[in-house]
């Protein structure tokens, strides 16, 4: 496990965890009936060790979290990566209160705000300015503290023509903008948020990411931030851990955690054969379904790993079950932070009689930025309408990752964060004489004053 | 969790697997009284929202609970009522039960009726059976309205005679009743959590429970005997007669049983209240 790194070591610490364990039963868990519980006493009187083994079956327990050691500065934003089930509800719950730890303990020297949903407590029926109330008094707030802050908290929310209306009548957007607003506004010093802001708008979130960023430069506020959208967990965290299987296995600087967390939630295999996985949506594709993309194999890696002055060579191995004309293939390209951020079509058609073919692609990478991606594949038949006729898709067709490049021509390091994946041809620039001087006329013309 | 301290400004909260013992945390409720106040507002916005009579309905509910035992007591089975007047002596009678059995009914259910609330939020999970309590003890107040007007005109015509006096103990009565309802109701929330089907032996209950106690006849009817004996342990029966005894002048007093029924208040509060905060801490897991 690699240590934080680079990050103002001088701040107190607020939060401290050691040696955290969850255990959870597996099966069916815990509410029961009367009965039930009458039955299993009767048969353990009956055949106490015959019981003891369903007994034991019964309440096969598994650890959601097994031992976590965490420590956390004032004024950090961490985020918490991994696949689903690998514990970071688990934590954020203990850490909210919600639930009890099953061993080990938690030290928070800071108030908490858990934002695991938004507007949690909301009622329907009351209008926005009730439910402000409601959810703040909810959260800790007193009626005081509220009445102090409303102006602030309708102002954040951008929902002053609303916030008298029964919030029944609020878009899933407005419902958003209202809870996060209340717990925005809370004097805690630690803010837990668990994918809230996934329904808002892009620009509302924007604007809650960077307040909250600037509030916890400030040592303010500490935020601890789950989230499966990678690019938001860059915009907001200045440190990451990733969890797997209940362990810390990866704690430090927010690019590498994601980096570490896509090597766990894909290996980038070189050889691929498609089955029902691969086809979420089969109901769909079943009904035009003409052709079926068995596999995938790269010419000359093996390793999907390019830079992008190269070609993917990409044979692909397929199985027309009639005679087809005009099929074209595909490619969707996904970043790595779950992104899509293009599509290349293949220039021309092939033709299929039944049976199995291979067919090779070639995809060139130019502008692509150093990175892991992800392609979904597309078979469509091409009738001479701009309809889109698809008669099979894979997803994920495959994995590959673009080493970066060191060239003159990269003369800035590649900013992925706010620059995106793609590198677009170079612009061009020029200044003619004429046009210098139409501006500095221009500019002597302007009234002064 | 350990311990919640504050020292020049900073704050300190340990979060520690279950512990043994006993813990009211009733000082952290009291931090939380505008939510409890707020709680109380709403449930009775949102109760009467969309319905025809609105709160009118809390008058409604007791009248015609009272009508009903005029008949059927009064009437047909010829129950003495100590020489209150029938009608007077079914209101108030059957408005503090309510107190009592409303407090219990809306707390039995806690659990699982907040379960979405309890698996988000943090906050005093005692605060949502206060609340409640506290709306059955408004609506009391609301029925006193109609008691008050039937009590000017038989206080007039001299056929009750009101320990005036005694009067101030009232609240401290109707507090006992909602406090008692409260805690039975959250000591079986408690248990519903693993048990579902407590649920409907409460229903059940509630009713049995209410002919066990002197509601809809005086203790005074009853003869002596091992029914007489139940009904007397019965924490509910004392509070009855005390205060049938102050408001309407009429009243058997045992300061025995009276004494045992506050201990019981008192101990089942703080049992209930602790059992409640343990199952809180890890119900999430179960629900």
């Amino acid at each position: 496990m690699e240590q934080a790194t680079g990050f103002d070591n001088e701040r107190p610490e607020i939060i401290r965890v050691t040696g955290l364990k969850k255990r959870y039963r597996r099966g069916r868990i815990g509410a029961g009936t009367l009965q039930a519980t009458i039955k299993e006493w009767k048969e353990r009187r009956k055949d106490p060790e015959r019981a003891k083994d369903v007994h034991r079956k019964k309440n096969e327990s598994f650890y959601a979290l097994d031992g976590i050691d965490l420590s956390v500065r004032r004024g950090e934003t961490v985020g918490i990566i991994g696949k689903n089930g690998a514990g970071k509800s688990t934590l954020l719950k203990i850490l909210s209160r919600i639930t009890a730890p099953t061993e080990g303990v938690v030290d928070l020297y800071g108030r908490v705000t858990s934002m695991l949903e938004v507007g949690t407590g909301f009622h329907g029926d009351m209008t926005g300015r009730e439910n402000i109330y409601l959810n703040g008094a909810i959260l800790g707030m007193t009626k005081a503290e509220i009445d102090e802050k409303m102006d602030d908290i309708i102002r954040f929310s951008e929902l002053e023509e609303f916030i008298d209306t029964p919030i029944k009548r609020y878009s899933s957007g407005m419902y958003v903008k209202l809870g996060f607003s209340v717990a925005y506004h809370l004097d805690s010093e630690i803010i837990i948020m668990d994918e809230v802001l996934a329904v808002g708008d892009i620009q509302f979130q924007r604007k809650c990411l960077s307040c909250l960023a600037e509030a916890a430069r400030d040592g303010k506020r500490t935020v601890l931030y789950v989230s499966h959208n990678m690019s938001t967990v860059r915009q907001l965290c200045n440190r990451c851990i990733v969890l797997d299987k209940g362990k810390i296995v990866f704690d430090g600087d927010t690019d590498k955690a994601i980096e570490v967390y896509l090597g766990i939630s894909s290996d980038m295999p070189a050889q691929i054969t498609y089955g029902p996985e691969h086809r979420p949506d089969d109901a769909i594709i079943r009904a035009v379904k003409r052709i079926s993309i068995d596999s995938l194999s790269f010419a000359d890696r093996t390793e999907p790993v390019f830079r992008n002055t190269e070609e993917a060579v990409i044979n692909l191995t397929c199985t027309a079950e009639m005679e087809l004309k005009n099929v074209g293939f595909r490619f969707e390209v996904w970043y790595q932070d779950n992104t899509k951020i293009a599509t290349a079509l293949s220039s021309g058609f092939l033709d299929f009689s039944p049976g199995t073919e291979t067919v090779t692609i070639r995809m060139p990478l130019a502008h692509l930025e150093s990175g892991r991606y992800r392609v979904d594949i597309i078979a469509f038949l091409f009738d001479g309408s701009p309809n889109d006729f698809r008669i099979d898709s894979v997803y994920p067709g495959f994995y590959f990752q673009i080493e970066p490049v060191i060239d003159p021509e990269h003369y800035l390091k590649w900013d992925h964060r706010h620059w995106g994946a793609i590198r677009l041809d170079d612009l061009h620039l020029e200044m003619s004489f004429e046009e210098r001087e139409r501006l500095s006329e221009k500019s002597d013309s302007l009234p002064i004053g | 969790m350990k311990s919640v301290t504050e020292y020049g400004g900073s704050y300190h909260v340990q979060l520690t697997p279950l512990e043994k013992g006993f813990h009211l945390r009733l000082k952290e409720l009291w931090q939380y009284r505008d939510l409890v106040r707020l709680m109380t507002g709403k449930t009775f916005a949102v109760t009467y929202q969309q319905t025809f009579l609105g709160p009118l309905w809390i008058i409604l509910n007791p009248v015609v609970s009272s009508l009903i035992y005029m008949f059927l007591f009064g009437y047909v089975a010829q129950v003495g009522t100590a020489g209150i007047p029938r009608i007077l002596f079914y209101f108030v009678s059957s408005a503090a039960w309510g107190v009592f059995s409303a407090s219990m009914i809306a707390n039995a259910n806690t659990f699982v009726a907040n379960a979405h609330l309890f698996g988000k939020v943090y906050f005093p999970r005692l605060v949502v059976p206060v609340s409640n309590m506290l709306v059955s003890i408004i609506k009391f107040g609301i029925q006193l309205i109609i008691i008050a007007g039937l009590m000017v005109a038989y206080v007039l015509s001299g056929e009750i005679h009101p320990l005036w006096v005694y009067y101030p103990l009232l609240p401290i009565l109707i507090v006992q009743l909602a406090v008692l309802g409260m805690s039975f109701g959250i000591l079986i929330a408690s248990v519903t959590v693993k048990y579902r089907d407590l649920l409907s032996v409460v229903a059940v209950g509630i009713n049995l429970w209410m002919y066990a106690t002197p509601v809809v006849y005086p203790i005074s009817e009853m003869p002596n005997g091992v029914i007489r004996t139940i009904i007397m342990i019965n924490p509910v029966t004392e509070i009855m007669e005390v205060l049938r005894l102050i408001m309407l002048g009429e009243g058997e007093v045992n300061p025995a049983f009276c004494a045992l029924s506050a201990g019981v208040t008192v101990l089942l509060f703080v049992i209930s209240a602790a059992v409640f905060n343990r199952v809180e801490r890890t119900f999430a897991d179960t629900v």
